[in-house]
C-alpha cells in the first residue's frame, strides 16, 4: 500500500472523509433551504418552477450535482465501513451496560439516524428529483416543469407528510452530534471555539430541520 | 470488620460476576453472596471478602487484576452495573467505596470488553495492546549524558501544565471499556500529546503519531465517534482535546512526513 492508501484507510484517514463530506453536506442543506423557501411565495408555483428550472439546467449547478452526489457517496461509504468496523471491535458485548449515564443517546445512534436519513434520501429522490428530471412534468403558465403542482399534490397526503417531518426530527439529531464532532475531527477544538461551535451546531441543526419541517406542514395546513 | 465509624451499617449484598476459565473457555455469570461489607471497604476489599469465602468453601476466587489500590497504577479494570470503575465519576476501581452502595443490591462485575483486550481469567483482561502501542513510538530517543540542569530548555507554564496533564493517563483502558466502537483513540492522544506538546517530542513527531495509529489499527480498537463516553468515565479526566490533538497531529504527520512506507 502506498502512503496515499494507507492514510485514507487508517481510522483517523476515514474519519476525516466523514468530516469533510458531512460539512460539505452541511452546506448543501443550506442552498437547499434557502432556494425552497420559494415554495412560500404565493404566486401559484411561478417563482419555485423558475428555481427549479434553473437548478435543473445551470451548467455550474449539473457539474456541482456530481460533488454533491460523491460527498454523499463518500460519507456513508467510510461511514458504513467505520461503523461494520466499530461494531466487530467488541464481539462480546457487556451483560450490564448503562451508556445512558455517560453520553446522549443520539451520539451513539449516528449510523441508525444516517440510516434512516439514507431511506427518506431515496424516497424524497423517487418523488420529486427522479420525477423533475426523467418525468413528465405538465408545463406551468410560463411554460417550466410543474413540480410545484407535484409538491403540493404530495404534500396533501398526511403520510407523506409524517415520513417528510420524522426524516427532519432524525436529521436535526444527527446534525447536533455530526456538526461539532465534524470539526473535532478535523482538529478544530480549542477552548475558546468548540463551545462556540456547539452553540452553532444547535442553532443550525435546528433552523435548518424546522425549516424544511414546515413546508410539508404548510402545504398540508395552510394550502 | 467493622471500620473507624461507629454509625457504618455492614451490608449485605448480591454479586454478579463474570467467571471464565481462560482465554478459550466460555464464560458466564455467577452469583455470589457476600454479608457484612462494611461502607468504608474500597471496592476490591470487597471482593477480597468475597474471595476469603470461596477460599474457605474449596472454590477458585474471583481473579482480578489490582496492584497500588491508591489510583495510580490503572490496573484494577473492573466494568461495574454498566460502567467503567462504577458509577463514581473520577475514580478507580480501588478508589470506589462501599458507601457509594445500599445495603440490599445487586452489583454486576464484568471485565472490559473488547477485542484487543482479550480475557485471561474471570475478571482480568491483557492489556498488552497498550504496550505495544507505547512500543510503536510512545517515547522519546535521547542520547544520555549529564543531568540537564534545570530550566535549561525552556517551556511555557501553560503548555507544560497540558503535557502534564495529558500524561496524567494511567493506561488503565476505561476509556476502551466505556466507548461503545472499543476506541482507544483517548489513550493514544494522551500518550501522543504529552510528547508532541514538549521540544523533547519534537524529533520524532511526525514518526511517533503514524506509528502509534497504525499500531492502534492493528490491535484492532475501534474508531472514535466524539461520543465523549471515553472523557466522562476516565478516572483521571483526560479531555477529548487531547484526541483532537491527535488528529492534527495525524493530519499533518501524513501530509508533510518523509516516510513513504
Amino acid at each position: 500500500m502506498s502512503w496515499i492508501t494507507k492514510t485514507f484507510t487508517s481510522s483517523i484517514g476515514r474519519k476525516v472523509i466523514v468530516a469533510i463530506t458531512g460539512l460539505f453536506l452541511c452546506t448543501f442543506l443550506v442552498v437547499h433551504l434557502v432556494g425552497n423557501l420559494q415554495l412560500f411565495k404565493d404566486d401559484g408555483g411561478a417563482a419555485f418552477n423558475i428555481y427549479s428550472h434553473f437548478m435543473g439546467t445551470n451548467p455550474v449547478i449539473r457539474t456541482l450535482e456530481w460533488v454533491l452526489l460523491l460527498g454523499f457517496g463518500f460519507h456513508i461509504y467510510e461511514s458504513y465501513t467505520l461503523a461494520v468496523r466499530n461494531r466487530a471491535a467488541r464481539a462480546v458485548g457487556y451483560v450490564d451496560s448503562r451508556p445512558s449515564e455517560n453520553s446522549p443517546w443520539y451520539s451513539r445512534s449516528m449510523a441508525l439516524l444516517g440510516t434512516l436519513i439514507l431511506i427518506f434520501l431515496l424516497v424524497h429522490m423517487y418523488n420529486f428529483f427522479y420525477r423533475a428530471r426523467f418525468g413528465d412534468l405538465d408545463p406551468d403558465i410560463n411554460n417550466n416543469d410543474d413540480l410545484y403542482t407535484l409538491v403540493y399534490t404530495s404534500f396533501k397526503q398526511w403520510w407523506y407528510v409524517l415520513l417528510y417531518v420524522a426524516a427532519q426530527a432524525a436529521l436535526c439529531y444527527h446534525l447536533i452530534h455530526g456538526f461539532r464532532s465534524g470539526f473535532q475531527t478535523l482538529g478544530l477544538n480549542h477552548r475558546k471555539y468548540t463551545p462556540i461551535i456547539r452553540v452553532i451546531g444547535y442553532v443550525f441543526a435546528i433552523v435548518v430541520c424546522a425549516g424544511f419541517a414546515s413546508m410539508p406542514l404548510y402545504f398540508y395546513f395552510f394550502k | 470488620m467493622a471500620g473507624n465509624n461507629p454509625n457504618a451499617k455492614p451490608m449485605n449484598l448480591t454479586l454478579k460476576v463474570w467467571r471464565q476459565r481462560n482465554r478459550n473457555s466460555e464464560g458466564k455469570i455467577v452469583e455470589y453472596q457476600v454479608k457484612d461489607i462494611s461502607p468504608e471497604m474500597s471496592f476490591l476489599e470487597m471482593l477480597d471478602v468475597l474471595n476469603e469465602d470461596l477460599l474457605h468453601k474449596g472454590d477458585e476466587p474471583v481473579a482480578f487484576d489490582h496492584d497500588c489500590r491508591e489510583g495510580i497504577c490503572g490496573s484494577c479494570d473492573l466494568f461495574i452495573n454498566g460502567r467503567a470503575h462504577g458509577p463514581e465519576k473520577g475514580t478507580t476501581t480501588c478508589q470506589l467505596h462501599m458507601r457509594k452502595f445500599s445495603d440490599g443490591d445487586t452489583i454486576t462485575i464484568e471485565p472490559w470488553r473488547a477485542n484487543a483486550f482479550p480475557v485471561n481469567r474471570d475478571l482480568s483482561v491483557d492489556r498488552s495492546a497498550f504496550d505495544r502501542i507505547i512500543q510503536a513510538g510512545g517515547y522519546v530517543s535521547v542520547n544520555t549524558g549529564g543531568v540537564p540542569d534545570g530550566n535549561e530548555i525552556p517551556i511555557p507554564k501553560n503548555i507544560a501544565d497540558q503535557a502534564f496533564e495529558a500524561a496524567t493517563c494511567i493506561s488503565c483502558g476505561a476509556c476502551v471499556a466505556a466507548c461503545k466502537n472499543a476506541s482507544a483513540m483517548l489513550f493514544v492522544s494522551a500518550k501522543i500529546s504529552q510528547l508532541a506538546l514538549l521540544p523533547q517530542g519534537q524529533v520524532e513527531r511526525k514518526t511517533r503519531v503514524e506509528n502509534m495509529v497504525a499500531q492502534m489499527d492493528k490491535e484492532g480498537f475501534g474508531a472514535c465517534t466524539n461520543i465523549g463516553q471515553c472523557a466522562a468515565e476516565c478516572p483521571v479526566g483526560i479531555s477529548l482535546e487531547n484526541i483532537a490533538l491527535m488528529n492534527r497531529e495525524f493530519i499533518n504527520a501524513k501530509a508533510t512526513s518523509n516516510n513513504l512506507a
